[in-house]
């Protein structure tokens, strides 16, 4: 029980709730670098996936790459991307721009794959049907692929936005900001109260976020498809079997 | 700006380390395929169980791992159990859901089949059911695989004791960016996720012949 106190203490303890050091700050600054590395891997990932998707080409090179992405150790990945970052910005280079990439790099592969198979799996006959009515094929993929392919693509960020979430955490080990610093500072100085009070933080901040993005899954599927099968549950749905390739 | 004295002087430790990193990845994948094949057995049986056991492991895998290991330090202090408890836990969710998934994807008529042939329920998981599901079962030994050798490297966050080559990562980053011992870490560990993917590539593909076909699943 002594745990559960310590964790009480450190949690309501007013002076953990102001200032720099404090607990709203260090969520900001989680939430931040998140959202930054979404954007950026949303622009990268988003704009491919929906263009391969709706062609049919480069599915395979972009397999291919998802694949890697997937496969990369994000401690490996930070740990390359220093020396490349400390050229650019010699102060933040050694903290938060690797794990900036990281987050980038593991964020790509999940937007990307469901992206291009959301787009990919839409009824050839609704694309046929906008063609015959002499829909242009940025309207086909802009008015009938992406709203009947929403929930898949949303599916993507979600697992990228979560896979994020987690990353931002080990951003701390390199001397950068976030809810990672409750951990890592409260393990170096034997603080179980302020480790547990991390935890719980960073497991509310990433379940917060799964259902988030979740509840914008639910939301986003079409009225029209809407009868019958029943949406993506609420709340934490990992994903689906990987069939690999 | 590589060091090769010190990679020299070092090939017994990296040596080392890499066999770490390989021995607390297979324990916990290991570990985590024992449980996750119970689980998914009870729950192909009793379907009411399925819901809980998969929003529970979901849970679970949510949760970063950094959060994971910070928690156990403090409950089973800097042992081998901190370590692999998290990895265990990650890989439920992969390998619960390719088991129940590929005991779901035997037709309805192979089953009847098996019925009609007299086979008793166990036969029949045995000797059909389960071997009609390998494919996607080694699908998700690969994937479990190697999201685990990404985890090995954090496990350095606990103790020097551990981390297999993120031990270099760590190590090196502590010692001011000394980039050889971090890419002596770095490199390694892509490599063996690579290895360990590729590895399960061939085994999928010597355990279902007819599927050449490259398909990639969506996440949903």
């Amino acid at each position: 029980m002594n745990l559960v106190t310590a964790t009480a203490a450190w949690l309501t303890n007013p002076a953990h709730w102001a200032g720099q050091f404090g607990i709203p700050n260090r969520l900001l600054e989680h939430v931040l670098i998140a959202s930054i590395s979404l954007a950026i891997a949303l622009l990268l990932a988003l704009p491919a996936g929906l263009a391969i998707g709706h062609t049919g080409r480069g599915a395979a090179v972009a397999a291919s790459v998802a694949n890697l992405g997937r496969s990369l150790p994000s401690l490996a990945v930070i740990a390359i991307a220093i020396p490349i970052t400390v050229l650019i910005d010699p102060v933040l280079g050694g903290t938060v721009l690797p794990t900036l990439v990281a987050m980038v790099v593991l964020a790509v592969p999940p937007i990307l794959v469901n992206a291009y198979t959301g787009i990919a799996e839409v009824d050839r006959d609704l694309v046929e049907a906008g063609r015959g009515m002499g829909m242009r094929e940025r309207e086909i993929l802009a008015r009938i692929e992406l709203p009947v392919a929403l929930p898949v693509v949303l599916g993507g960020i979600r697992s990228a936005a979560v896979q994020i979430v987690a990353t931002a955490t080990l951003g701390a080990i390199f001397g950068g900001g976030g809810l990672g610093r409750f951990l890592v500072d409260g393990i170096a100085q034997n603080d179980d109260g302020q480790v547990f009070g991390g935890v719980l933080l960073v497991a509310a901040l990433a379940i917060a976020t799964e259902v988030a993005v979740g509840l914008l899954q639910r939301l986003a599927r079409s009225p029209g498809l809407r009868r019958g099968g029943r949406g993506p549950a609420l709340g934490i749905a990992p994903p689906p079997p990987v069939l690999g390739m | 700006m590589i060091d090769w004295g010190w990679l020299a002087g070092h090939l017994d430790a990296i040596a080392y380390r890499t066999a770490q990193h390989v021995y607390l990845a297979a324990l916990g994948v290991a570990i985590g395929f024992a449980i996750s094949f119970v689980l998914a057995l009870v729950a192909a049986r009793h379907r009411a169980l399925y819901p809980p056991i998969s929003a529970l492991a979901g849970i679970l895998y949510t949760i970063p791992s950094l959060a994971l290991f910070a928690a156990l330090i403090s409950i089973t202090g800097f042992s081998v159990v901190t370590a692999e408890v998290p990895l265990v836990l990650y890989t439920l969710v992969i390998l619960v859901r390719n088991i129940v998934a590929g005991l779901d994807g035997v037709p309805a008529e192979v089953l009847e089949a098996a019925d009609g042939m007299g086979h008793t329920r166990r036969q029949r998981l045995w000797r059909v059911e389960l071997p009609l599901a390998v494919p996607l079962i080694v699908a998700g030994l690969r994937l479990a695989t190697v999201s685990t050798i990404g985890l090995v490297t954090i496990t350095g966050t606990i103790s020097d004791a551990f981390g297999g080559l993120g031990y270099f990562i760590l190590d090196g980053y502590n010692r001011g960016n000394f980039l050889t011992e971090m890419y002596a870490g770095a490199f390694p560990s892509i490599l063996l996720a690579l290895g360990a993917d590729l590895l399960f590539v061939r085994a999928q593909r010597r355990v279902t012949p007819w599927a050449n076909a490259r398909t990639v699943e969506a996440t949903s």
